[in-house]
Formats: structure tokens, sequence, C-alpha cells
């Protein structure tokens, strides 16, 4: 069987969010790295791979999957490990898990990336943040996590009571704004907090945290 | 009383994504009416029992409550696999592909799609005001580039997922249908694989059933 790949950048949330799921399923992968600055996702070869030039791909026993989400939700269905998936296979409890997917990425992504890019993209290149930008940002995050908080008091993961990928497709935003200001609005909310703190601390995230980490010196 | 509910809103694009659903599936429903108008969505009862984030739709199967509209297609698409129209893959691989041309409706062609939908049918409908050139020479070139590359894609196969009608294909018909009647459709007459495959998909008896009953609360 060919060797798994993943194609590339580390500094982007989407290529942790697939790092993150590769490693909970304890997958052997070679990883490619993608220079954005050098415009390599734009070339010809790249862009047969994901056509809108989108980072990350993924490619495993004969498919080539573009888009973190459609990654991510492959490996979950596919590598299914009894005890252990990262998925309700009962379709009312998966339907549940899936609405906190799409909650992720359409509620919370949104103004995590534009904190993102003021106060950790900004900052790496030298820029000054906006403040308009992150106030606005930070009063529409602040009104997803009180609703975080109220549903982490019914269940323990967002998913229901085991961890799911409802939850994995937080870490790479998480990873992010924890470094920063920020952090203050997830810790002041109990449930958020603990919940943070619990899948923030998953073996296997450590692992992505560390290679993306080495990739930074 | 029928088991399944769906809590929605005429003119909600969203609303009419989880009603092709539920008539591809043939599904028995009731169709809940939320007035948007009266900031129904907006209230306590709402927020609390049906969607926290005080959107439509939501959506009820006995116990069972969910809100986002994809998440809903999808559940809809696996409880009742046995049912009317295949909308998704059982085979993880062939999902796989699916799964991507999913994403690709809802990152790289929605946004543009409901800007432009706003621009050019929301805001004449709903405010009474023009669109704005500004926001609509800048985001047809947008939609022009996305369809270039769903151009190569459907020249490979005849959905977006493969060979099937899924909901990849599924979930494009209602912004697709709104912008039809704007200036925004000669983008999509103009490439010929694109053309055939909203043809096809916009023809479907389930999805001119969807519409209907929609139109119908209005």
């Amino acid at each position: 069987m060919a060797i798994r790949k993943l194609y590339g950048t580390l500094g982007s949330p989407d290529t942790i969010r697939a790092l993150a799921s590769i490693f909970e399923h304890e997958l052997d992968f070679e990883f490619i790295p993608i220079d954005l600055n050098a415009g390599e996702h734009k070339t010809e070869s790249f862009l047969s791979l994901s056509p809108f030039g989108l980072v990350p791909v993924y490619q495993d026993d004969g498919l080539t999957l573009f888009e973190s989400r459609a990654i991510m939700r492959f490996i979950t269905h596919y590598y299914l490990k009894p005890g252990t998936e990262l998925v309700y296979e009962v379709p009312k409890l998966q339907g549940i898990a899936a609405t906190w997917i799409d909650v992720e990425d359409h509620q919370f992504s949104p103004p995590a990336e534009k904190l993102r890019q003021e106060l950790v993209d900004k900052a790496k290149k030298g820029l000054p943040m906006d403040k308009e930008v992150v106030a606005e940002a930070e009063a529409k995050l602040i009104k997803v996590l009180d609703v975080y908080e109220e549903r982490l008091t019914h269940s323990k993961y967002l998913g229901g009571d085991r961890f799911t990928s409802a939850d994995l497709t937080h870490l790479p935003y998480l990873y992010h704004l924890m470094g920063t200001p920020v952090k203050q609005l997830f810790e002041e909310r109990p449930n958020v907090s603990t919940w943070c703190k619990d899948i923030l601390s998953r073996p296997c995230w450590s692992r992505v945290v560390e290679m993306v980490e080495k990739d930074k010196v | 009383m029928a088991a399944i509910k769906v809590h929605g809103s005429p003119l909600s694009t969203n609303t009419l994504r989880v009603l092709a659903a539920v008539y591809e599936k043939e599904l028995d429903h009731e169709f809940v009416l939320v007035d948007k108008s009266a900031g129904e969505h907006k209230k306590e009862h709402f927020l609390s029992t049906h969607n926290p984030f005080g959107q439509v739709p939501a959506f009820e199967d006995g116990d069972l409550k969910l809100f986002e509209s994809r998440a809903i297609t999808r559940y809809i698409a696996c409880e009742y696999a046995d049912k009317g129209t295949q909308l998704i893959y059982q085979d993880s691989k062939k999902m796989a592909i699916t799964s991507v041309w999913m994403e690709v409706e809802g990152q790289q062609y929605e946004q543009i799609a409901a800007k432009l939908a706003w621009e050019l049918v929301y805001k004449p409908l709903l405010l009474g005001m023009s669109a704005d050139k500004a926001i609509v020479e800048e985001n047809e070139p947008k939609l022009a580039k996305v369809l270039d590359i769903y151009e190569s894609r459907l020249a490979q196969s005849k959905y977006l997922g493969g060979d099937c009608f899924t909901l990849a294909d599924l979930h494009h018909l209602p912004t697709l249908h709104y912008l039809f009647g704007t200036q925004v459709k000669k983008l999509f007459d103009s490439r010929p694989h694109v053309s055939a495959w909203i043809a096809d998909i916009t023809a479907r008896p389930a999805w001119l059933k969807a519409l209907a009953a929609l139109q119908s609360q209005q």
C-alpha cells in the first residue's frame, strides 16, 4: 500500500486540523510542506491535487482529498477502532456531533480566524492589530462561548459524552488563541475552561503541537 | 402528528436545503413556520428549545433535536438510508469524495453565492434597496473562478460527488434557485457542464416539491 501523505503548511489551522485527526488515529504518514509564501500552492502540479489551491491535501489508499473537515471525516469513519472511535455510529448520536462540527465551522471559526489574523499573524509580521476588528470578533466569540458554556452543562464534550471530531475540530484555533489575551474568555467560563484543558491535554494533540513548534524554530 | 418537524422560514435557503433532503427521502413531516419578521427566532423559547444561535432551520425527529442545515441533511441521509433517494455513499472512499465537494459548497461556493443573492435578490425584495454594485462586481469574478473549477470537475463526472446525485449536489440547490433569477445566471449558462448539471438537478421532482412547499408558506 502506498504511504499516506499530507501536504500542508504548519502555520495553517486547516493543516493542523488534519494532523490532529491523523495523530488521533495513530496513522503513519509522510508530511510534505507546501510553501505558501513561495506560491507553491498555485503550481500546476499542486492544483492538480487541490483545484482551489488549498492546503492541506491528504492521500491515502488511492484517494486524494482536500478540505480539512472532509479529511477529518474520512479518517474518522475509515479508521474506526472500537473503544476509541471519534464518531458515533448510531445516526441519531452522530447527528448531534455533526451539528457541533458545523457550529465550529460557521459560528466559532469566523471570529476565531479574525482574532488569529490580528493577534497572531500580524504580531509575527510586526504589524499593528486593528483594535476595532479585534473588539468586534471578541464580541462574536463571547456569544458563541456563552452557548458552549450552556451546552457543556449537558454533556462532557460538545458532541456528547465522548470526545469526537466535534471537539477535535476546535483544537487548531484553541491552540492559536490560548497564546493570546483572548485566553481569558475561555478561562472565565468554568465548563468551557474544563473542556479546553481536557482536550488540549490529549497525548495525541501534544504530538501535533511538538511538530508545529519544531517547525517554528 | 409527525415525528419529524422542520422549523423554518420562507426565503430561507438553509430551510430549503433541509426540505430538499426531506422530500428526496419521501419522509412524512410537519413544517413549523418560524416568523422571523416577528423576531421569533431570537426569542427565549426558540433559543433554548431549537437553536441557541437563533437561526433557522431547526429539526426534530422524535426526541432528537438538531440545527445547522448541513448537519440535518447528513443525519437524514444516514438515518433514512433505506428510504427514497440515496444521498450519500455507504462506501467510505466514495463518501470521502462526496464529503470533499460538500465542503467545497460550504467553504468556497456558498459565501460568494450568498453575498450575490443578498445584493441581487434579498435587498430588493425585503428592503426595497438596490444592489451595491461594488460588491456585485467584486464577487461575480470570484464566483466565475469557482465555477471554472466546477466545470472541470463536471467534465470528469456527472455529479460533483461522482456518478450519483448526492448531498454534494443537493446543497447547492437553494442559492442556485435564487441566483438563476439574476444577472449571475450568465455565469452558469456559459459553462456547458455546469449548465447541464444545473438543468438536471433543478428538474428533480423532490426539489420542485420542496420549493412549492416552502413557497406555499409565504
